[in-house]
């Protein structure tokens, strides 16, 4: 048996001519190599969860006042950044959802279209009183007494608004919750 | 300088305008409807009035009044930096004329007061509601429009939509009426004007 390379160009220099070796030559060398430099264990949901909670990509999504509390945290005092956290204008790019401010009937569907539209695997935050039960506008004609009802919510941050710490503090519990989690369907 | 304003006005539109308030420093001028236009038309045009701007236009609901609803506009001039609200009185039935000739910004306005109020502006082009949901009934600014309104929206995870449903409160609604010998405290706070009252 005969390993070649993706693209076969015969003896060259960066396959080392790995592929005229027999699998036992091939073994060989790669024991050597490990016995040499060393090696890592590790678990798949590790990897997995490492990632995803380390590139959290949020839809910018502000309703309300709580959006001007999101942009303070996304600005250079609490950095978004530093923990991966970029905003994004489309939902085809983003994998988080922070609801931040009052959810009226009107926006209902609108909401509901960008988190069916976001690719899985897709987590939402709950910003603010008004997202999490309505909070100031609960008897409203026109408000949805919580943003649950529309889509399902991960992590709920309460406060009216909540200050950027809260937010943080909520992402990087959501962080956390990435990182426990090790089903990969939904 | 506004009281001078406000003579020249009870002067200059004596026939069209039902009062001319002055108080606390503020002009009012109540007319009818169907002498808004002109009324508009001369605070706009005239040299000593110049209110070139539309800030608002808005309705009061008044239930036991014949004509239930007030239509309240105010206007600046930035020449004379001088304020100025203009009232009128509109039945269930009637319709205001509209101000979209006058002032361009009246549109939005209008259909806002229309949306909220239900009272309709003759004349006007594009007499839509603006804010309230996509098929909205009622009129939510009316004192008999009851608070929670009637619909209420939640997703559909067998129907994958939006649907509506009529209002189902968890919560019971709270009044805050702290003076109601069933809910409120029996002590009032001395300095508490509002409760000593």
């Amino acid at each position: 048996m005969v390993i070649k390379p993706p693209h076969d160009s015969g003896q060259n220099a960066l396959y080392g001519g790995l592929e005229n070796r027999s699998p036992d030559e091939l073994l060989k060398t790669v024991h050597d190599e490990i016995s040499h430099k060393g090696f890592m264990l590790t678990q798949v949901d590790k990897v997995v969860g490492w990632a995803q909670s380390g590139s959290l990509w949020p839809l910018t999504f502000g309703l309300a006042c709580c959006a001007v509390e999101m942009m303070h945290t996304a600005a250079s005092r609490y950095d978004l950044d530093r923990f991966g956290v970029v905003f994004r204008p489309s939902p085809r790019q983003a994998d988080l959802i922070i609801v931040a401010g009052t959810l009226t009937n009107k926006m209902a569907p609108a909401l509901r279209t960008l988190y069916d539209q976001m690719a899985d695997p897709k987590w939402v935050i709950s910003m603010g009183s008004c997202a999490n039960g309505g909070g100031y506008y609960h008897y409203s004609y026109s408000v949805i007494r919580g943003c649950d009802r529309i889509i399902p919510v991960d992590i709920y941050v309460p406060g009216c608004p909540p200050t950027a710490e809260a937010l943080l503090y909520g992402i990087l519990r959501l962080q956390d919750k990435i990182k426990r989690t090790r089903v990969y369907h939904r | 300088m506004p009281e001078k304003l406000k003579e020249y006005l009870s002067e200059k539109l004596a026939s069209k305008l039902q009062q001319c308030i002055f108080e606390r420093g503020e002009i009012t001028l109540v007319t009818l409807p169907e002498n808004l236009t002109n009324v508009l038309y001369f605070l706009r045009d005239d040299s000593a009035c110049q209110f070139q701007q539309l800030m608002d236009v808005c309705g009061v609901d008044w239930p036991a009044r014949d004509k239930r609803f007030d239509v309240v506009y105010h206007l600046l001039s930035l020449t004379r930096n001088q304020r100025i609200r203009v009232k009128t009185e509109a039945g269930e039935m009637e319709s205001v004329p509209t101000a979209t000739g006058i002032y361009k910004s009246a549109g939005w306005w209008e259909r806002e007061v229309w949306d909220m109020y239900g009272i309709s502006f003759s004349g006007h082009q594009d007499m839509r509601r603006i804010l309230t949901d996509y098929g909205f009934e009622g009129f939510p600014m009316r004192k008999d429009f009851p608070l929670t309104g009637y619909y209420e929206v939640r997703y559909d995870s067998e129907s994958k939509k939006v649907v509506y449903e009529s209002v189902n409160l968890a919560q019971a609604y709270r009044t805050f009426d702290f003076e109601s010998p069933w809910e409120g405290t029996q002590i009032l706070v001395p300095t508490d004007e509002k409760g000593a009252g």
